[in-house]
């Protein structure tokens, strides 16, 4: 009763599109942590400077 | 429309049961069962060998089964019985087929031989790496190529049940949004494919590493890309033990959630930031920024944290709601009360709530902080922390939800009852015991991983204060505490299996309302939404999170005296 399915004939909201939508979830998840956890670590091995 | 000679209905509740996967799930479960038992052997054999009064193995063997203890239950235990629930949340919940039957057994296959592969070659000795098999300690190829291949399995499985999310979906067998224990299996699933190709990125060179097609792995790299693999795969355990709870609560209470919005944008801020915490495993790396560090485990990691903290609230909330509908309404706890205590499925996953929070979650905040982590990093502090989360909360839920698929999907009843109802609090008590002892051992600096904190042959001797000795004591008792607890569940659900009572099939007379298990499978939130007795709980929980985390400034700051 709090949340209903968006009435009928409303226009399903931008929020509850993309819960119902695990594709687009799926790519989210992915890119979120490539781009902060694993982009990023890379980056900053590869920028270690080399002993010598 | 599938054939309809492939389902049955479920007499007790009602739900539409593909047989092929009652069949898998039934399958996953036992194998993961299976693997419990060594696995759990096997940590026995660990804690006992930590007891200085006994120090049960040799050095060599203790790593040994220090590295099967952390390969059986961490991973094979855990993510068979997740490909369970990813069957039982799609195909069971919904109602519908389950989408490429065949692959799905191609990927069980590759899960047990990859599983059995990687036990042998440990056990032959040489492989004694640990579970994160750091490079340059280098294992057998069939060590990591038996992990690749548990990995591939379980990716395909992960593609069967987003497959049979599109069948439901066209072929309508559910209206509008799938149910939020769906839901929170679609968080898993998603959070498994990023574990799953990360793994693939490192573990392939390291193989090839293993067998000389590639001359060099820098350590630094390698830690960075293995753990996330490493981290997001609790992520897993975390996004499924948090649908089981909200699977339990429906089925035995006929509780819906407060709010699905809530709870389902809750289930997003997984999504989103659970798996940037990896970055806490490295945060003594001096190689990696600060920046790195504290976004990912700060900014980022505490939005999932509070992903959790709204799971922790809104799961007993909808508890209390229906049962305060029910009209148990007096003062703040007649709910809690009055709550089935003596059945396992809900104590277990009562337990598995409160310990999650108190003894997993909080130290986790503790260990995510860049600063407070120096004193207690690769100290047992931390598997202290994480048998709170991965045994007090994963595994301990896991066996709830078990004492409900044992009559639902085996068609079973629970031989031994009264083990049955005694199991999660011997479990409960002993990891209970497990994660408190090693964190006190952890905060008085006994290091994780080692086989003599005495250091008998070392050239430079430490001595350890007494109490550390009183804790790796305690811990001992309580692993055994443990073991029998974890011991009764398998007795308990092999001879129901194998010896228990076959229930009818015949459906018993109409009940006169909705059988409870349609509250988990249907979109909806709570009528009733004033839950005070939660909020107390929540603040206790507040409290006591405030308090500890200060406490442990308190400690760093003792670290080194201003004077
Ligand atoms: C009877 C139950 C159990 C007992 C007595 C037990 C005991 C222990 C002990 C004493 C350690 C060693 C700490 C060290 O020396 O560093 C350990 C490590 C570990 N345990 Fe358990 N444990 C149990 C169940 C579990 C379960 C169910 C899981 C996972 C779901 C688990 C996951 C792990 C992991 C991942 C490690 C780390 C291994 C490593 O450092 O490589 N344990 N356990
Ligand atoms: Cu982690």
């Amino acid at each position: 009763m709090v949340d209903d399915q968006g009435g009928k004939g409303d226009k399903i909201p931008f929020m509850q599109q993309l819960l119902d939508n695990p594709f687009l979830l799926l790519c989210i998840g992915i890119v979120m942590p490539t781009v902060f956890y694993l982009i990023w670590g890379i980056m900053e091995v590869i920028s270690i400077p080399l002993a010598n | 429309m599938a054939n309809d000679t492939q389902f049955r209905t479920c007499p007790d509740t009602g739900l539409k049961i593909h047989l092929p996967a009652e069949k898998l799930i039934k399958t996953n479960a036992v194998v993961a069962v299976v693997f419990l038992l060594v696995g759990g052997l096997f940590g026995l054999s660990v804690a006992l060998t930590r007891w200085p009064a006994v120090h049960f193995l040799p050095a060599d063997w203790f790593y040994l089964a220090l590295t099967a203890h952390g390969l059986d239950v961490l991973l094979v235990w855990i993510i068979f019985f997740e490909m369970a629930i990813l069957y039982f949340a799609s195909a069971i919940l919904l109602g519908c087929r389950l989408a490429a039957p065949k692959l799905a057994w191609v990927g069980f296959w590759l899960m047990l031989v990859g599983a059995v592969m990687t036990n042998v070659v440990v056990l032959m000795g040489e492989s004694s790496v640990m579970f994160t098999s750091y490079v340059p300690m280098q294992a057998d190829p069939l060590f990591y190529l038996g992990i690749i291949l548990f990995a591939v399995g379980a990716l395909l499985c992960c593609c069967c049940f987003f497959g049979t999310l599109v069948i439901a979906k066209n072929e309508k067998t559910y209206e509008g949004s799938v149910p939020l224990v769906t839901f929170g299996a679609i968080t898993a699933a998603i959070i498994a494919v990023f574990t799953i190709a990360s793994g693939a990125i490192i573990l392939i060179p390291t193989l090839m590493w293993s067998v000389g097609l590639v001359s060099y792995i820098d350590p630094l790299m390698y830690k960075v890309v293995w753990w996330a693999m490493g981290h997001s795969s609790q992520q897993i355990n975390v996004s499924a033990h948090v649908a089981v709870w909200y699977l339990i609560a429906a089925v035995i209470f006929g509780a819906k959630p407060l709010s699905e919005k809530v709870s389902r944008t809750a289930f997003l801020l997984y999504i989103l930031f659970l798996q940037l915490g990896s970055v806490h495993h490295l945060l003594v790396e001096p190689g990696l920024s600060s920046e790195y560090k504290i976004f990912n485990t700060s900014y980022a990691m505490y939005l999932a944290v509070l992903a959790s903290m709204i799971h922790g609230l809104t799961v007993p909330g909808s508890i209390e709601a229906a049962q305060r509908e029910k009209g148990f309404n007096k003062g703040l706890f007649e709910w809690l009360r009055k709550a089935p205590w003596g059945n396992p499925a809900f104590s277990g996953m009562f337990l598995s709530l409160v310990m999650f929070g108190f003894l997993g979650g909080i130290t986790g905040v503790i260990l995510g902080t860049e600063q407070i982590n120096l004193i207690m990093h690769n100290t047992l502090y931390v598997p202290g922390h994480f048998h709170g989360t991965v045994v007090a909360g994963t595994t301990l839920a896991f066996m709830a939800v078990t004492y409900l698929l044992v009559p639902l999907i085996f068609r079973k009843e629970i031989l031994f009852p009264k083990m049955a109802q005694w199991q999660p609090y011997v479990f409960a008590i002993g990891v209970t015991g497990l994660s408190v002892f090693m964190m006190g051992a952890g905060t008085l600096g006994v290091p994780r991983r080692h086989w003599d904190i005495t250091f008998t042959d070392a050239a430079m001797s430490f001595d350890f204060p007494g109490a550390a000795y009183l804790m790796l004591g305690l811990n001992g008792v309580s692993a055994v505490v443990a073991s029998l607890g974890g011991a009764m569940f398998i007795i308990v659900v092999v001879g129901s299996l194998l010896f228990g009572k076959t229930k009818g099939e015949a459906a018993p007379a109409p009940a006169a309302e909705a059988p409870p298990t349609t509250a988990a499978a249907q979109y909806g939130s709570a009528a009733h939404l004033e839950v005070p007795g939660t909020f107390a709980l929540a603040m206790v929980f507040l409290v006591s999170f405030v308090l500890y985390y200060f406490v442990n400034w308190k400690y760093l700051a003792e670290t080194w005296g201003l004077s």
